[in-house]
């Protein structure tokens, strides 16, 4: 076959740099050929080596005693759940696939991380989303958000994983680039973790899952390019096409197999395919491999070895199997009329050796391939822009003299609205386990045996009763908050996740984050990611919230600019007992309302309105100081309100984070549904008499961090003020719940809002714009 | 899991009835409510087994749930090409001797592509894929299925499907409600049929139906995802409780 010669014009399209391609000259002590130079080139994107990321990724804390299998190691990161259980769990961006084709971005995007999670021996069991667009105004915004929100239906639906929970922002700074981070988690016993090892000098290699065709070319090196106008209709053959189906039968079947304890190492064929789950296989085994790609079945006639490599075809799995135990991947993939063959071998040389009919086409050190890309010191410049928005203070604007209408305005604003229009489309009863569905603080799913997958024929524990364990998760991320200061927006990204968990009666397990940032060549998109990633250090590391895992996306950029730098940060947690389970909405008329936490941080020039949803909407403005996080007062918060919990005594508890106090009241009163057309609304009467001095729009809605709204039934209400007293925590009676208004008295003013119109303008915006 | 009918080992927690009842879920590939389905009848102090599609043979059993799923990846159109495997055969079989069958979402399609059940599932009016809670409301209570829930009852149930939308054509429609095959419809939470209430389209608000004998039914709701209140719902146990009762009262 004519081999293309390697010119420099060719290592620039591979996204190489010369320096990059000496490295290679240097590692092979030879010129690659073209199949080769494909395989460093996907080998080397940031997607697969975080060439620019690693150095500070390394601050992240990794490891508790409940950390099974840490960061990085695998493809999902394991942690102990207590009596034996486990949970992997990982979050995964499939942002430019998204901005070109979004119904097969996002489908193929929620296909890969489930991949990942029962690669690693789990039972894949919910999933959750985190999702950021342009504003819906515009036609265009439309299209991508309703093509992302049923392509990633369509996947979770199809498989049958409940999608349990997510969040959605919608910022003129995500036009051209929307942000798709898919999140899965799956539940194991700790000894069904597997590996993604080549273990074994001699052991076959099998490659199962349907054939491969040209779809998805290289996905992994287009994923690390900035987005320009041509992007989207050039590489649209960069978009692979899921099918949820196939991978169901490929799950089933690869769980079944694993139960029998045939296999050696299993990997899915991801990012850059089969080049990558090949040397990786081989670098982690610290063996090398052999493959023959005649072997490889293939869709597409007369595909090169180059194609074979980096196609990115879904839905395959790479399987390393005991010697003599063949057969039983034979009669188990059969089983589910699945494709397999037999394609290699592992070896004791170190290096990943790729043949077609025989021939030779890539002869390639596997370790140094798959750990030894370069690395990165990237420049950082604190941005100037920072100058300017840190000079903002709140006295440049008027107070709001219409809180009626403002309170409306925001809860009508597609990033406060009810996202029912979103997870109305999602599958998330199925599995038996969704105890809170999207629409509260955090999801709660019951993980009981059927969670789990089978054990061997003969294990002695296969019939064993499985106690059942409750697990919280929640998305969390403001981009706003970060772009006006990264560290701390990095460790409110974080602890918003730890109270949205702590509203649920639910302590912090781990952490997976997903890091969408802007051009990494860039010093001052470099400093805010630098500086994001030291807050979310910071705060996983106070909250013992090790992370386990996750995804770096760079080069998020459409051509006005980057995006706002977007940590999305999803948090497990774990609920011993089902009386715990906590939700936001209000249950019953008559009970006392209690805020915990200063209803405004004194010590916040901006007084919370710092990046505040209600700044942006009502003035048009993203500057200012967002809310500080007191990394000490947050902890011992949320172990006062779990304490409360345990005690029986809380009815709800409902954060206050975008829009401040007056949308999370609102919230409380509208938030419960009981089915179609039958919300669950029940009034409020609050009096915030004691706020003299403070500014209306600050007190209502600014968005102090700290800030948790939970009820009491009458009884208890001096019990819980005392023990705050004695914890040192600002907790104040607010209210009552009861009637058909929420009503909030402000020294001698009085606002107020039918239930029902307030519930109506949530509930139904997002319908109103998209179903025009 | 094993080609053959595999008994679950598991000892249920309580019984509902002194005779502990043997249900058989049909497993399609993309099948993914079956498990749902054995969680719920072993939650009712039953025993439930996968019949795996491929089977012919069906054993000793005395019922059958046909469970949601994209089988076979509805490819084609749901239901489509599931009706067309082995153990469809053997359950067309089972039903034709007075065997209880109770298909549930994509079941309920592949009963209606099967021709055991009349009419047809279509697209959702909205043509987007529908998940939420529902009521339904109760029919009559003169079918196996609706025996423990007075006419009128108001069951709280989820819905999850793309392709739910009822349709029959007006002769078949009379024919059945002279047959009194109309079961469950979609309602109000005060038990009105309203247009509001219908999620999906189907014509006459029409939820679940049954057959002309009364032994086979399918609705587009998901009852053995609402038998635990810690899950939301246990009104789906009232509709299983009347498969108990039968099956019990006839031995």
């Amino acid at each position: 076959m004519p081999e293309s010669p390697i010119t420099p014009a060719l290592i620039q399209q591979h996204n190489l740099t010369p320096e990059e391609y000496q490295l290679i000259l240097e590692q092979l002590g030879r010129e690659p050929n073209l199949t080769e130079l494909g395989i460093f080139s996907v080998m080397w994107s940031e997607h697969c080596s975080y060439k620019n990321t690693r150095p500070l990724l390394k601050g992240f804390p990794t490891r508790t005693p409940r950390v099974l299998v840490p960061a990085g190691e695998e493809n999902a990161g394991v942690i102990d759940i207590g009596d034996g259980l486990a949970v992997a769990f990982k979050i995964e961006s499939h942002n430019h696939p998204s901005a070109v084709e979004p119904f097969q971005g996002a489908a193929t995007g929620v296909g890969g991380i489930i991949r990942d999670i029962f690669t690693m021996g789990a039972r894949p069991v919910c999933a959750i989303n985190s999702l950021r667009f342009g504003n819906l105004d515009s036609a265009e915004v439309r299209r991508l958000f309703r093509g992302v929100v049923a392509g990633i239906g369509h996947y979770g639906n199809c498989f049958g994983i409940p999608t349990v929970a997510g969040e959605v922002f919608f910022d003129e700074s995500y036009e051209g680039n929307p942000l798709v981070n898919a999140f899965c988690l799956g539940v194991l016993r700790h000894e069904q973790i597997a590996r993604g090892a080549a273990k074994g000098i001699g052991n076959p290699v099998f490659y199962v899952g349907p054939a491969t065709g040209r779809d998805g070319l290289a996905g992994a090196a287009f994923a690390s390019q900035d987005l320009t106008e041509e992007s989207a209709s050039q590489q649209r053959g960069a978009v692979q096409v899921g099918d949820p189906f196939m991978e169901k039968l490929c799950m089933e079947a690869c769980l079944e197999l694993l139960a029998t304890g045939a296999v050696a190492g299993i990997q899915d064929m991801g990012a850059a395919g089969l080049t990558c789950s090949t040397c990786e296989t081989a670098a982690r085994g610290g063996t090398g491999i052999e493959i023959e790609l005649n072997k490889v079945p293939q869709r597409a006639p007369d595909m090169t070895p180059y194609e074979i490599m980096l196609s990115e075809s879904q839905e395959r799995m790479l399987i390393i199997v005991h010697k003599g135990r063949e057969d039983e991947v034979k009669r188990i993939f059969d089983k589910w009329d699945l494709p397999w063959s037999e394609i290699g071998m592992v070896a004791d040389h170190g290096r990943m050796i790729v043949r077609n009919h025989g021939i030779t086409v890539a002869d390639l050190p596997a370790a140094k391939l798959a750990d030894e890309a370069p690395i990165y010191h990237r420049e950082a410049v604190q941005p100037a822009y920072l100058e300017t928005t840190r000079q903002w203070r709140p006295d440049q604007i008027h107070d709001t003299q219409d809180p009626e209408s403002d309170l409306m305005a925001l809860l009508q604003s597609p990033s406060i609205a009810s996202k029912n229009w979103v997870f109305r489309q999602y599958d998330y009863t199925v599995r038996n386990g969704t105890v809170v569905k999207p629409g509260s603080d955090a999801a709660v799913i019951r993980i009981k045996k059927d969670s789990l997958p089978d054990l061997p024929e003969d294990a002695p524990n296969r019939h064993a009763e499985v106690p059942e364990k409750f697990l919280a998760m929640s998305v969390d991320g403001n981009g706003s908050y970060v772009y006006l200061d990264p560290y701390e927006g990095g460790k409110s990204a974080v602890v918003e996740a730890a109270r949205n968990l702590a509203c649920s009666g639910a302590v912090p397990l781990g952490t997976t984050d997903n890091l969408n940032f802007g051009n990494p060549h860039h010093p001052e998109l470099f400093w805010q990611l630098k500086e994001a990633v030291r807050g979310l250090a910071d705060a996983c590391t106070h909250f013992e919230a090790p992370v386990t895992g996750g995804n770096v996306s760079l080069y998020n950029q459409n051509p006005r600019g980057a995006i706002d730098p977007t940590p999305t940060v999803a948090m497990v947690g774990l609920i011993e007992k089902p009386e715990h389970i906590t939700t936001q909405w209000f249950k019953d008329a008559e009970d006392v309302i209690i805020l915990l936490g200063e209803a405004v941080d004194a010590q916040d020039a901006c007084q919370g309105l710092g990046g505040s949803a209600y700044l942006k909407l009502k003035h048009g403005l993203k500057t200012g100081l967002p809310p500080r996080c007191h990394l000490d007062r947050e902890k011992s918060l949320h172990g006062a309100l779990r304490g409360w919990i345990a005690q029986g005594i809380v009815k709800s508890a409902h954060d206050c984070s975008e829009g401040g106090l007056a949308v999370a009241l609102a919230e409380c009163c509208i938030s419960g549904e009981k089915a179609r057309h039958d919300p669950h609304l029940i009034g409020a009467t609050i009096n915030l008499m004691g706020q003299e001095g403070l500014r209306l729009d600050s007190l209502l809605f600014g968005e102090s961090q700290g800030r948790i709204i939970l009820t009491v039934p009458q009884a208890f209400q001096g019990k819980c003020l005392e023990q705050a007293k004695i914890l040192g925590i600002p907790a104040q009676v607010i209210g009552t719940t009861g009637g058909d208004h929420l009503s909030i008295q402000v020294q001698d003013k009085s606002y107020r809002w039918s239930v029902g119109q307030l519930h109506d303008g949530w509930f139904n915006s997002i319908h109103r714009i998209m179903d025009a | 899991m094993t080609d053959t009918l595999q008994v679950s080992n598991d000892s249920p927690s309580h019984k509902s009835s002194s005779k502990q009842l043997q249900f058989g879920v049909v497993q399609f590939p993309g099948s993914n409510s079956d498990q749902d389905c054995i969680h719920a009848v072993e939650t009712m102090g039953h025993r439930a087994g996968y019949l795996w599609h491929k089977e012919t043979q069906l054993g000793n059993l005395d019922a059958i749930l046909v469970p949601g799923g994209f089988s076979y990846g509805d490819y084609l159109r749901a239901g489509a090409i599931a009706r067309l495997s082995p153990v469809m055969k053997a359950v067309a079989d089972f039903a034709e001797n007075g065997g209880l069958v109770l298909g549930i979402c994509n079941g309920f399609q592949i009963l209606c592509e099967a021709g055991l059940l009349p009419g047809a599932l279509i697209r959702n009016r909205s043509l987007q894929f529908r998940s939420e809670f529902v009521h339904l409301r109760v029919v009559h209570d003169q079918s196996p299925f609706t025996s423990q829930t007075p006419e009128g009852t108001l069951l709280r149930v989820p819905i999850a499907h793309g392709e739910g939308c009822y349709f029959a054509d007006q002769e078949t429609l009379q024919e059945m409600k002279a047959n009194r095959q109309i079961l469950w419809q979609y309602a109000t939470a005060d038990g009105a049929l309203e247009d509001h209430a219908n999620p999906n389209g189907s014509v006459e608000h029409i939820a679940g139906i049954c057959s002309k004998h009364g032994n086979v039914a399918g609705l587009m709701p998901h009852p053995e995802r609402a038998c635990q209140s810690l899950i939301g719902s246990q009104d789906g146990q009232r509709l299983f409780s009347g498969i108990v009762d039968h099956l019990t009262q006839s031995s």
